[in-house]
């Protein structure tokens, strides 16, 4: 009967092999056979290659001086040539606009997103942790409703209603705020500015979606922050604004950076807002342009631009994340609502 | 005396009763504006033949009719103004797509996580290091760029094919159209919705952008695991496969269930990817709910039909809450028990 324990040895390789000792356990005291060694660097390089497929492709392209398309697979770069970088930066598409001002754009409206909901979001966030009030399951109910609905979902609605604040030129020094003054009936003015047709406006739009994640996100951080520390805070006699601002808020700064981040990276490749809603060329955002260079409208674009172009697109948000790859990914899956 | 108290006291009830709304009031102000009130607004649309037409005056346009549930039916039934839809079909694939992606990510994320957890491997750092490399990149950016590894004259995934044909001989060059091929490759594959080969195009190439997040996720919960527990089962005689099914799989399992969720709701409203890889095609056969209701937004401009649309995906959505809901709550009662 003691033969059975002895059973996993006679089994044939493949099944050995797949079957290893999976517990990280025996590091030191036991070595692994070099040839199980060999076995998994072997399929490790398989991945590795997996991985790196599609990255030194757009890498090889990108320093590619040649504008025509690849007609051999080629993914390591034979020569290096910034061409294609120095023409992206330059002028990325037919539009009259600098990098600069895509970067810019792209840069306000994630930045501004981020910061904005945080803001916004964690006091609501610390009410809902903290206080037992009248109707708190309705209002957390409210809040988590509209992260089931896709950005597109209220896309006219908020279309609508920023639309509808203008700033209008009525002629003869006359000036408008559209809501709430008009110019005189009959006259047809000249739109100075419209909110929705701004990166402030496409800002708002994107809040409403940004906000009520950060509310939760936060609330669930808040949520594991023992209680002993506010309860200390009251035997000392702080009154209940005091502990937020003094006792629980700086110990939600971490979280509140990731959340920030989140909301950054997550709307750093916005692409419906800004696409419904700006007109002007000069508020185009860096996704919008990436649009632009992909498919069956874009034959012109030469691939090597189109990928250098796509490398700036990712570098800042993939900066981020490595530096901040193990917060971001407790972040995530700490709030109690994911998604 | 005794009233000054009582005031005082009083003051501080309502202090203390009204704090909580006093926190919660910036937020709801603004929500109340931006979201509540637009999600209304989609509401009471979706009752009505919304159009261009009533862009300028909206709910006060004159021509605006009220058409009751006819958004909803001519959805259900396939009566809007649009080819090759059906709601149906286009709900299935959204499951099937979702349900496939995290069939496939959380395994190869759970396979890699402990291959690389096996000790006393060369170059761990350096792996973990390349394997996280998808993950950082946003999607767009990847779903840009395997559109061109799919192109069907230049892309780099017919070039690698030709290569592999070349070996065995034929030197054609390989012609395959991953993107626009309508013909399904495996026609008995959910035939409610036949995958056309766009389908398997987006599966590698969505596979290559979701398992590393999963290994993430495992590596983490594996690293939390006792080593004491396999210490024992190994005096207990059990194998590597016995250990890895009766310990490491249960004791990753409460990590693993969340995470395949979030992949799953993740997967299931990847509009930049699906967008930007196929914009749904070809014939709407990769078209997901919420590149469907873009389309009529943005290209088709029925308002009314599309806030009717929007209001069946959060219905959607709720339903896959409320369901997925009760597994993770399941999976809490279970890390506690």
């Amino acid at each position: 009967m003691t033969t059975h324990v002895e059973s996993p040895k006679r089994k044939n390789f493949l099944v050995r092999f797949f079957t290893m000792d999976t517990s990280g356990s025996k590091g030191i005291g036991r070595k692994l056979p070099l040839w199980r060694q060999l076995g998994i660097q072997l399929l490790c390089l398989i991945i590795v290659a997996e991985v790196m497929f599609p990255l030194m492709y757009v890498i090889t392209m990108s320093l590619s001086s040649k504008s025509e398309r690849p007609s051999a697979l080629q993914l390591f770069p034979k020569e290096i040539s910034l061409v294609a970088y120095k023409q992206v930066l330059d002028r990325p598409t037919a539009n009259p606009v600098t990098f600069l001002t895509l970067l810019r754009n792209s840069f306000l409206l994630s930045f501004g997103v981020g910061l904005a909901s945080i803001l916004i979001a964690v006091t609501a966030a610390y009410s809902f942790s903290r206080f037992n009030f009248p109707m708190r399951q309705v209002l957390m109910i409210l809040v988590f409703v509209p992260l089931l609905m896709p950005a597109v979902g209220l896309a006219t609605p908020l279309f609508l209603l920023l639309n509808s604040v203008k700033f209008t030129d009525c002629g003869g020094g006359v000036m408008a705020l559209t809501p709430f003054t008009a110019c005189a009936a009959g006259v047809t003015g000249k739109i100075l500015f419209n909110l929705r047709d701004s990166l402030f406006g496409v800002g708002i739009a994107m809040i409403s979606g940004a906000l009520p994640f950060a509310v939760w996100n936060l609330k669930g951080y808040l949520d594991t922050i023992p209680r002993e520390l506010e309860e200390a805070g009251k035997i000392d006699g702080a009154d209940s604004n005091q502990i937020f601002w003094k006792i629980v808020l700086p110990l939600a700064v971490p979280q509140l950076a990731v959340t920030f981040f989140l909301g950054f990276i997550g709307h750093w490749q916005e692409f419906v807002m800004p696409w419904l809603f700006l007109t002007n060329p000069g508020s185009y955002t860096l996704s919008m342009t990436l649009y632009n260079m992909v498919g069956q409208y874009a034959t012109s674009i030469p691939w090597n631009t189109f990928s250098a172009f796509a490398i700036i697109v990712a570098f800042p948000v993939a900066v981020i994340y490595i530096i901040l790859q193990k917060q971001i990914v407790s972040g995530l899956t700490l709030g109690s609502v994911k998604g | 005396m005794d009233i000054g108290i009582a005031i005082n006291k009083g003051k501080n009830a309502i202090r203390r009763g009204g704090l909580p709304y006093i926190y919660l009031a910036p937020a709801f102000i603004v929500m109340g504006v931006i979201t509540f009130y637009p999600l209304v607004y989609q509401f009471i649309i979706s009752f009505s033949d919304f159009q261009t037409k009533d862009l300028l005056l909206g709910l006060s346009s004159p021509k605006l009719s009220w058409i009751s549930i006819q958004n909803y039916v001519d959805i259900f039934t396939g009566g809007l103004p649009v080819q090759n839809f059906e709601f149906f079909r286009v709900l299935t694939y959204n499951f099937w797509w979702a349900i496939t992606n995290v069939a496939v990510h959380v395994p190869a994320g759970i396979l890699i996580a402990v291959l690389l957890n096996i000790p006393g491997i060369w170059f761990k750092r350096f792996y973990r290091a390349i394997y996280v490399l998808p993950v950082v990149i946003p999607p767009l950016v990847v779903a840009t760029v395997w559109r061109n590894i799919f192109d069907e004259q230049y892309g780099a995934m017919n070039q690698i094919l030709a290569v592999v044909t070349q070996l065995f001989g034929s030197g054609d060059p390989v012609r395959i159209r991953w993107l626009f091929e309508y013909t399904p490759p495996i026609p008995w594959l959910l035939p409610n919705s036949p995958l056309p080969l766009a389908y398997y195009a987006m599966m590698i190439a969505n596979f290559w952008l979701g398992w590393p997040f999963m290994v993430l996720v495992a590596t983490g919960a594996l690293q939390s695991i006792s080593k004491e527990l396999y210490e024992a089962a190994d005096m207990d005689g059990a194998s590597n496969v016995q250990q890895f099914w009766n310990i490491t799989l249960p004791l990753i399992r409460p990590a693993m269930i969340p995470a395949a969720i979030y992949g799953f709701t993740l997967s299931f409203n990847l509009f930049n990817f699906v967008y930007f890889m196929t914009q749904g095609g070809p014939a709407r056969s990769t078209e997901i709910l919420v590149t469907f209701v873009y389309d009529l937004v943005r290209n088709l401009r029925l308002y009314g039909a599309a806030a009717a649309f929007s209001m069946i995906i959060l219905v959607v959505a709720l339903i896959i809450f409320l369901i997925t809901n009760r597994i993770t709550n399941a999976t809490a009662s279970y890390t506690e028990a």
